[in-house]
């Protein structure tokens, strides 16, 4: 899987999304769990919870500025231990090296652990390319995996957009499965059926959340302990790392850590933290014999010392998506990227450039929300209408999406005449679409509008018709 | 062996000239940072305190907790290993089970009760891996056990195998009461220690909070994904 998901044009995939009743319940409940859980150990539980994203800031800040020292300091440590150090400029560079480790080991069965950077260059579709079979062992993962590689909708859990009984479905078609749909008898057939794959696996591939640089370790965050896994028993371990996630020591790693499960999933530390440093020493049994580390620029370089710098310092913890608006009526497929939501809307475009991606800067009402919750401070919505600015100045206009719907109000709003007839037509005209003091199925350039919520109808007495009659002193 | 790195000066040197400065030659010192939150967390508590810290977390991350003196450990272990469904069992290698007490148990006891008992030999090789596989329940010992978030700090040699605390269907881990601090924090700050006296870093340092688990389904939580799906922590008040 690419970084870009679905083929179909923004519109269509928010009216998609839309029109999925499972999807969007799902994402609200999810959402206001995730965000109570959050809320429980950030604000509530941390009286200073502002010095804690103070301090995840100043890291994070420090550690773009200085990046190249880092990532020098890091390859070395790697290299120290006996690990292999690759720095790919492009998506292209590093699957190359990876495919040459895989014809070098003759690699043929590979387990993965969740990791977005691997989904963004693609690499899977050249390791099937290469005749490997590739088993993602992360729960959610594996369930879109099973089924036919539909994509994720959620960066913390992909599968959101699925039920229980959909699951059940592709267990039964995929693996055989006789059992009902409970989680915990899907989850263990997941168990049984991966536990086979950790053990044949040939290549273990993982993502990074955290590289050390001073002792060229790496950390790896995970609650289903596949990771462990993955890294455990396959002779040979890749890791694939966006070149920004580094921290100088451990001591910033366990904040930024601390960060990301306490706002992910709400959990002051998750079931696995595991830090790992080169390939096995001498005389282990488990661990893998050589490790290689891939650290990749994709597009990221070009980010860094521009007006979107800060959008680096994100941590992948999804806080921004789960209390984000627009998010919540659309779902993540509808922003035909991996990353979804506003730390999708900011990053999608300048990874994968305007021409593709030029609606996702207006999926947004800019309320803030994300800004607010952020636990490194980046400030999205600042950002999103950054990019705004940008498509503008450079298209000369904004995005067709939205100019359709402005020249749709601005039309009826623009001319007093044509506003009068129409905001007298209007309670009339929209009396078939009107349910109460709400307008739930709208038409026109209402309906994009009152498919995700409700309009209010407009006053069977207009305000202007009543200030001229309070003016009379009718009332 | 020291291995090999690719392609670095080029894409370090992009990344200078994005930040329009030339490359860092000279060692940045680790910076003095304004703000340092965590060290507050459970400042000044003491061991019995972190204790009920560490009790009131095992209930959230669906741990069993027991407390025990040196003398009443083996009936402690035993119980647990019962109430896991016997054996098969595996250790790590590691001296501090005999210096427990644990030898009649783990040595007599248990073969006499057809508990097969297995402890980590580097020299088999993967046979260590097959017998972890399918033990029912592995025994590890935390080095640094936090009380805040519930967590046992398992650090791997070649004595102390990665796959103990995860293969295995159940674990049990011994803690300690001494090896209990506040947070996550005074176990980094240790691991630097360690690393700064010795120039050394295990090969894999792992944090376990409790059994596996998952909410990929519908957001439930399921325990016992691809790690043990039950886990016992058993604190040791005299150590």
């Amino acid at each position: 899987m690419a970084m870009k998901i679905g083929t179909e044009q923004f519109k269509e995939r928010v009216d998609n999304g839309l029109n999925d009743e499972f999807m969007r319940g799902a994402v609200a409940s999810a959402q206001d769990g995730m965000s109570l859980k959050r809320r429980a150990v950030t604000t509530d539980e941390l009286g200073n919870w502002e010095e804690w994203r103070n301090h995840a800031e100043e890291i994070r800040q420090h550690v773009l500025e200085h990046l190249d020292f880092y990532l020098e300091q890091l390859s070395e440590n790697v290299a120290k231990r006996g690990g292999h150090v690759f720095f790919a400029q492009t998506k292209e560079d590093a699957n190359e090296y990876i495919r040459s480790v895989v014809q070098m080991k003759k690699a043929k069965k590979i387990v993965k652990s969740k990791s977005m950077v691997t989904e963004e260059i693609s690499l899977n579709a050249m390791l099937q390319e290469e005749g490997c079979e590739v088993v993602e062992t992360d729960l959610g993962e594996y369930i879109l995996q099973l089924d036919d590689h539909d994509s994720p909708s959620h960066i913390v859990v992909p599968a959101l957009h699925k039920n229980k009984e959909q699951i059940r479905e592709v267990f039964a078609e995929k693996l055989g499965y006789t059992k009902t749909s409970k989680p915990e008898e899907l989850a263990y057939q997941a168990r049984v059926t991966l536990r086979e794959k950790f053990l044949e696996a040939d290549l273990g591939i993982t993502g990074c959340n955290f590289a050390v640089a001073e002792t060229g370790s790496f950390s790896l965050v995970t609650n289903e302990g596949n990771a462990d896994l993955v890294t455990a028993l396959a002779k040979t371990q890749i890791t694939v790392m966006g070149m920004e996630r580094i921290v100088p020591t451990f001591e910033e790693m366990e904040i930024l850590v601390s960060m990301l499960t306490r706002n992910a999933v709400g959990q002051k530390l998750t079931s696995y933290i595991t830090v790992l440093t080169g390939p096995r020493e001498d005389l282990d049994v488990d661990g893998p014999e050589e490790f290689h580390l891939v650290i990749v620029d994709n597009g990221r370089s070009d980010i860094l010392g521009g007006e979107f710098q800060s959008v680096l310092q994100c941590i992948r913890c999804a806080a921004c998506i789960n209390v984000c608006p627009v998010y919540r009526q659309i779902g993540g497929h509808s922003y035909g990227s991996i990353y979804p939501g506003p730390i999708g809307a900011v990053l999608t475009p300048l990874l994968g450039g305007y021409d593709e991606y030029k609606e996702l800067p207006y999926a947004s009402t800019l309320c803030g929300a994300c800004t607010e919750v952020c636990p490194v401070k980046i400030p999205l919505h600042n950002l999103l209408l950054k990019h705004r600015e940008m498509i503008v100045e450079k298209e000369g206009k904004a995005p067709v999406s939205e100019k359709l719907l402005m020249k749709a109000f601005g039309l009826g709003a623009a001319s007093p005449t044509l506003y009068k007839i129409g905001s007298k037509l209007a309670p009339t005209a929209l009396n078939p679409f009107t349910s109460g003091d709400k307008i739930s199925k709208g038409v026109g350039p209402l309906k994009a509008w009152t498919e995700a919520r409700d309009f209010p109808a407009p006053n069977k007495e207009r305000f202007r018709d009543w200030f001229k009659s309070r003016e009379k002193g009718d009332k | 062996m020291v291995g090999t790195i690719q392609n670095r000066d080029q894409f370090l040197n992009q990344i200078a000239n994005r930040l329009n400065r030339p490359r860092i030659t000279i060692p940045i010192e680790r910076p003095n940072w304004k703000y340092q939150p965590q060290y507050d967390v459970f400042k000044d508590t003491s061991q019995d305190e972190l204790l009920e810290i560490l009790k009131k977390q095992c209930k959230i991350i669906h741990t069993k907790i027991f407390t025990t003196d040196l003398a009443g450990l083996p009936g402690v272990v035993n119980d647990v290993v019962t109430e896991y469904g016997g054996g098969p069992v595996v250790t790590w290698k590691d001296e501090r089970f005999s210096k427990w007490g644990l030898d009649p148990l783990m040595k007599q006891q248990w073969p006499a009760h057809n508990i097969e008992l297995f402890e980590w030999d580097y020299t088999l090789g993967d046979e260590n891996i097959h017998k972890a596989e399918n033990a029912n329940v592995g025994i590890t010992i935390s080095e640094i056990t936090l009380a805040e978030s519930g967590t046992v700090v398992l650090f791997s040699d070649k004595d102390k195998g990665r796959t103990v605390s995860f293969l295995p269907a159940t674990s049990i881990m011994l803690i300690p009461k001494s090896s209990l601090v506040p947070r996550i924090t005074q176990a980094a700050v240790k691991m630097r220690e360690i690393f700064q006296e010795t120039g050394h870093v295990a090969s894999c340092i792992n944090f376990i909070t409790g059994p596996s688990n998952s909410a990929d389904i519908e957001l439930n939580l399921v325990v016992g994904v691809h790690g043990p799906i039950k886990a016992t922590y058993i604190v040791i008040h005299d150590l």
